[in-house]
């Protein structure tokens, strides 16, 4: 199977979607940051400029104006750059986006997809590091998606376009330049069916994102120690897969929870929750989360490395949680 | 003045005007003996939202308020859904799930009601996007008070609406101009350093016009010529209508202070009462459309109190509909989250 970068692939989803559906908008232009590989959004944008809006400086207005264009019959995808910039738009995310189908009674559905890149990107400080995925999680009518891959970008995207739920999209901008293998062939993956990314006996490690391929660094050193890691993705946290975390729990009786978000409420206190609740006398060994310390993101290198939930992190957890 | 429209449209727009009296009327009445939370009513702004709405087309959305029984019932939404939806029942448009804050109706053009103030300027104008892009000759409508005004969304959706010459007409209705507002423990009024608000507007080129909201033929003429312009391709505007603020709407909560409207003092000065003297004489906008129908010839008051006494008794089954109607089952709180 051919190799792409993340960031190809990412791509590669968005111009299918422009070329096969004509509802298809785009508002926006930052879906791959500033890094080298933006140049491809600019391409697809230069040959189907019909489809793609660049608009103002006013997140709260144009995700308000793609809302209502997603209710008048267009499919929008929207993109809010850094995910810190969400914040100015999260008047119209949560009281509105999440709100209408259901205080509507089901008669106004809003199809869209808005993207935003999450995380701890390296210099970025407190206002370009926001990892809020716990925050949508917590306004219910949004699906939410965290790719950890090219495979898994290009799949989730095609459906949460295709889907008349409004999504909110995750990716990490230290995931672009990953490589992997996607087929040339149409493919979707369906929402709330969790990706074993590997597959081991001793020890759970749910993860998502960027600290899904992070996990996967930390189980190759672990591997060596003799301990066996099972990471579990759950690729959407809304609608999650319950059912992949409590068998592999079931079957390790061990469990690392790796998330970006801030420890307190964050996505890492929802599955460390969940497993708690419905999984309790499978459990060998207390629950251990590697998150972000709840600071806000400092700039400094050895400050910035010491608050986010790197492969060291992950490693010294499994360790104390198989002792 | 009157609308210059035929004569069956005038009263076709009188019986939405009072259709809306009675319908609120009637709420608050229903409210006096029950807790049916917070709501916010329309009386004495019929004459802008009636004929401004009757001039949309089926296919063209709207955006209302907190403010927004009027707005739906002008465009054909049925009373007793609507007290049922009030009410919180079953038979409600949205099941009782949105109540008086967020009632809407999609086949009746209104696709969700925003309660926070200016929420919908931005859904409003993504609409008027979305119709652009689709090649659709639709209108969008965007009905908001002078509090919306104070937002970052109106500035973010006006730039936007004039940057894409988008087909969204922006009808603010300003019913604060005699409003004392918190100070005096009323019900909030504008907070603006803008002098008129039409300032607010004027820098983004967007063609402004500023009525009395209370003149139902100000009022048609200013939307006909604004959605002339958007159906042309011509992009937005912006219609302030003045209008009056209720004496019953100055407290936090409605209250029925000028009484169940006697449109006999339409036409019969002794019916009216000193108390609420102006109201009745110059502001009600409702008694001076019917003064102005009388003097135009259109009716006979005998033909207005007949066309009153059966929406009055419309109102009265639309509230034993909604009273007998079930509440939905609590269960049914979990549904409808997703599509």
């Amino acid at each position: 199977m051919r190799t792409l970068t993340y960031g190809q692939a990412l791509v590669e989803g968005l111009r299918e979607l422009i070329e096969s559906d004509e509802r298809i908008h785009i508002m926006g232009q930052y879906f791959l940051g500033l890094t080298p590989q933006r140049a491809l959004v600019g391409e697809l944008a230069a040959q189907h400029p019909e489809r793609f809006y660049y608009p103002p400086i006013a997140e709260l207005g144009y995700v308000g104006v793609a809302i209502g264009a997603a209710m008048a019959g267009l499919r929008p995808i929207v993109d809010l750059a850094t995910a810190s910039f969400m914040f100015q738009a999260f008047a119209q995310i949560t009281n509105e986006m999440a709100n209408i189908h259901y205080m509507s009674g089901g008669q106004t559905k809003v199809p869209m997809v808005f993207h935003f890149n999450h995380g701890i990107r390296g210099g970025g400080a407190a206002q370009h590091s926001h990892s809020p995925q716990a925050m949508f999680w917590n306004t219910p009518g949004l699906e939410i998606m965290l790719p950890s891959t090219p495979y898994d970008v290009k799949g989730l995207l095609k459906t949460a376009a295709s889907t008349d739920n409004p999504t909110a999209w995750g990716d990490h901008v230290k995931l672009f330049m990953i490589e992997g293998e996607v087929p040339e062939e149409d493919y979707s993956i369906p929402f709330g069916v969790a990706d074993i990314k590997r597959k081991g006996s001793d020890v759970t490690i749910i993860a998502t994102s960027l600290m899904v391929q992070r996990s996967l660094a930390a189980a190759k050193v672990l591997a060596a120690e003799g301990i066996d890691v099972e990471i579990v993705d759950p690729r959407t946290l809304v609608p999650l897969d319950e059912a992949a975390i409590l068998k592999s729990v079931a079957k390790t009786g061990r469990l690392v929870v790796a998330d970006e978000c801030h420890r307190s409420c964050g996505v890492g206190a929802e599955f460390s929750a969940i497993v708690a609740e419905k999984a309790f006398g499978y459990l060998k060994a207390p629950i251990k989360r590697v998150v972000t310390e709840d600071v806000p993101i400092p700039f400094s290198p050895p400050m910035e490395a010491f608050v986010e939930p790197g492969e060291a992190k992950i490693i010294q957890a499994v360790r104390e949680v198989v002792r | 003045m009157l609308p210059k429209v035929t004569s069956q449209e005038i009263l076709q727009q009188l019986k939405s005007a009072l259709l809306i009296r009675r319908f609120e009327e009637q709420l608050i009445k229903l409210a006096s003996d029950r807790d049916i939370g917070h709501f916010h009513v329309y009386i004495g702004q019929e004459m802008t939202g009636v004929p401004a709405l009757r001039l949309l087309e089926k296919g063209d959305l709207s955006f209302t308020t907190h403010r927004n029984h009027g707005h739906l019932l002008a465009r054909g939404v049925p009373a007793k859904q609507m007290y049922a939806e009030i009410l919180g029942k079953e038979t409600g448009m949205m099941g009782g799930r949105g109540g008086t804050l967020h009632l809407c109706s999609m086949q009746h053009g209104f696709p969700t009601t925003s309660s926070a103030v200016g929420g919908a300027t931005p859904l409003a104008t993504g609409v008027a996007f979305a119709f652009k892009r689709l090649g659709q000759n639709r209108v969008s409508v965007c009905l908001f008070g002078d509090g919306a005004l104070e937002e970052g969304s109106w500035h973010e959706s006006i730039n936007i609406a004039a940057m894409e010459k988008l087909p969204v007409i922006y009808l603010c209705e300003n019913n604060s101009l005699e409003a004392l507002g918190q100070k005096a423990g009323e019900y909030p009024s504008s907070t603006l350093a803008a002098v008129n608000l039409t300032d607010l507007v004027s820098p983004f080129g967007v063609p402004t016009i500023q009525v009395d909201g209370c003149d139902a033929g100000a009022v048609h003429e200013a939307m006909n010529e604004a959605v002339q312009r958007a159906r042309t391709g011509g992009g937005a505007t912006f219609i302030e209508a003045r209008t009056v603020r209720w004496p019953g709407s100055r407290s936090i909560w409605p209250k029925l202070v000028t009484g169940e409207t006697n449109l006999a003092a339409a036409w019969d000065a002794s019916l009216i009462s000193p108390e609420y003297e102006v109201w009745h004489v110059e502001q009600d906008a409702v008694l001076r459309f019917i003064r102005e129908i009388l003097a135009a010839g259109l009716m006979e008051p005998k033909a207005v109190l007949e066309m009153d006494q059966v929406i009055k008794a419309e109102m009265q089954a639309g509230i034993a509909y909604a009273l007998a109607s079930d509440y939905p089952a609590a269960e049914k709180a979990l549904d409808l989250v997703f599509a």
